[in-house]
């Protein structure tokens, strides 16, 4: 379970996080939404440390991260996995290096061992025989798959996820978004994903936590996101012509 | 007051650069490849302009002494010495500061816009230090080479100026150039070398790893890192002059 408490965050004078208070569950896939540039990548590099806050804590089942030290905060985010929203690949390395690089980094595994769990990675993902492609030789959808297979390659206990189906078509984005889930409840892992998607929200919404311009409004399940009262949120989910026929159906 | 807290910036990320290194036999394997992207890779480079520089050293020297009563075999001295001394090390500094240093800001600046540092980071490595420390291990190792690669091909060039335009003959250069050598040129230029490769590698690496922005700002960093690089080469030259051959 990781914990937010009362976290602030600025960027020189212009305050993008304000009070926020959540807890993501373990073996649920826990969604953080809101629009575009309400601060869900801020929220999410907060927490793992990549952007410093202001004040507030954080806890990662019950240890203190703010308090911790350079070298502590490092030992601790070899627990962590994350998929970044740009897959951040490194793009001098090959798939097969990519994947097995934090295996080289921390273990004393034998090449063959390496070999085999980045394979079984790969096969996760439903990927094959890319191994020795360079990522600008992938599409979108495969780079953010081999971006999650290098997040789950060390088994971590948190999982971080940033927007994993933007830019996909609505089949390859339910294809991730239901690997991701799966991989959430086969590890029992603490999984947070940012998404603007509603139909990722629909699909794997277990905790839906909603972001407005820096605040927390609301959360829930995903069953409670259609029947809620908070206006930002109706605005939200209701923005589509589409949306809003079916609303007025029921 | 702008420079005052890069240059405390540039100290905090050294710092972070010279930390224990996760795992040896990795940063071992990383050096290795930056001395050959660094290093080997920038071998043609300074032969071809070491040749040219040597001998137009040669054929200006001869024209300064046209119709006067110095004796010829000082040109080859004047060639060698002023290559020894100065080309060899700050020239071949500022022209790697050129070539290396753009391409270390600009292949780290994208990394950082690009998330690809943060990924580093998030897997619980020390990016500044992994990014950073195989590249001025590299040049600190091998620009010493590179500078005596220079020394040799520079006189070499003089010679054959001196041959193909009759300016001086060959046995008053290879006279010249042994005449009153002094062998601690070579060890001043040297530590000189080592100086640059330090300047050229952490600056460009401090301009490209702090890049905020897109490709635009990445192409500013990689001038910014090669200018600075250039100006403290020069002032270095300055100062480990004063203090070395004073
Ligand atoms: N490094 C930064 N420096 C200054 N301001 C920033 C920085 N990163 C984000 N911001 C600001 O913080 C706000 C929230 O940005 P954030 O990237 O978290 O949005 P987001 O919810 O992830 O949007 P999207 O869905 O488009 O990814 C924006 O107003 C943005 O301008
Ligand atoms: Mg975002």
């Amino acid at each position: 379970m990781i914990e937010v408490k009362n976290v602030y965050k600025s960027f020189g004078k212009e305050l993008v996080l304000t009070d926020i208070s959540v807890a993501f569950d373990q073996g649920k896939t826990n969604l953080i939404i809101g629009r575009s540039g309400s601060g869900k990548t801020v929220l999410l590099k907060a927490i793992v440390g990549l952007h410093g806050i202001d004040t507030g804590a954080i806890y990662f089942d019950g240890r203190d991260f703010i308090k911790m030290t350079e070298i502590q905060k490092q030992d601790l985010r070899k627990e962590m996995g994350m998929l970044f929203q740009g897959s951040a690949l490194f793009d001098s390395l090959t798939v097969q290096e990519n994947i097995i690089f934090p295996l080289e980094m921390y273990t004393n595994m034998s090449y063959e061992e390496k070999l085999e769990r980045v394979n079984s990675c790969l096969k996760m993902v439903e990927l094959e025989k890319v191994n020795h492609l360079y990522p600008a030789e992938l599409s979108g959808g495969m780079k953010k798959r081999v971006g999650i297979a290098r997040a789950i390659v060390q088994f971590p206990q948190y999982l971080f996820c940033d927007e994993p189906n933007s830019g996909l078509d609505p089949m390859t984005a339910l294809v991730i978004d239901n690997l991701i889930s799966k991989i959430t409840h086969d590890m029992n892992i603490t999984t947070i994903i940012n998404t603007h998607d509603m139909n990722s929200v629909m699909e794997i919404g277990e905790k839906v936590v909603f972001i407005h311009e820096g605040f927390k409004c609301w959360e829930g399940t995903r069953n409670g996101v259609l029947s809620s009262d908070d206006k930002h949120l109706n605005d939200f989910v209701f923005a589509s012509n589409l949306a809003k026929k079916i609303k007025n159906l029921k | 007051m702008g420079t005052l807290t890069a240059f405390g910036k540039y100290v905090i990320l050294i710092f972070r650069v010279f930390s224990k290194p996760e795992k040896t036999k990795i940063y071992l394997k990383q050096t290795i490849r930056e001395i050959e992207n660094l290093g080997v890779n920038s071998i043609g480079i300074v032969i071809i302009i070491s040749i040219f520089i040597g001998a137009v050293i040669t054929l200006q020297t001869r024209y300064n002494l046209e119709s006067s009563w110095i004796p010829l075999y000082l040109i080859g001295l004047t060639a060698r010495d002023t290559i020894l001394l100065e080309f060899s090390s700050t020239m071949v500094g500022l022209i790697l500061a050129g070539k290396v240093g753009s391409n270390i800001a600009s292949e780290i600046g994208h990394m950082r816009i690009t998330e690809q540092i943060d990924a580093l980071e998030m897997m619980g490595v020390n990016s500044a230090s992994y990014l950073i420390l195989p590249k001025i291990i590299a040049a600190m190792v091998f620009n010493p080479f590179l500078t005596i690669i220079s020394m040799l091909v520079g006189i070499f060039g003089g010679w054959l100026a001196a041959i193909i335009t009759g300016a001086v003959t060959s046995a008053d250069y290879i006279y010249g150039i042994q005449y009153w050598f002094e062998p601690f040129y070579i060890t001043y230029a040297l530590v000189k070398t080592v100086v640059y490769a330090f300047i050229i590698t952490s600056v460009s690496a401090y301009y490209g790893y702090f890049v905020k922005g897109g490709a635009l700002e990445v192409g500013r960093a990689s001038t910014k890192g090669v200018v600075y690089s250039c100006i403290l080469i020069l002032m270095f030259d300055v100062i480990l002059t004063q203090l070395m051959l004073a």
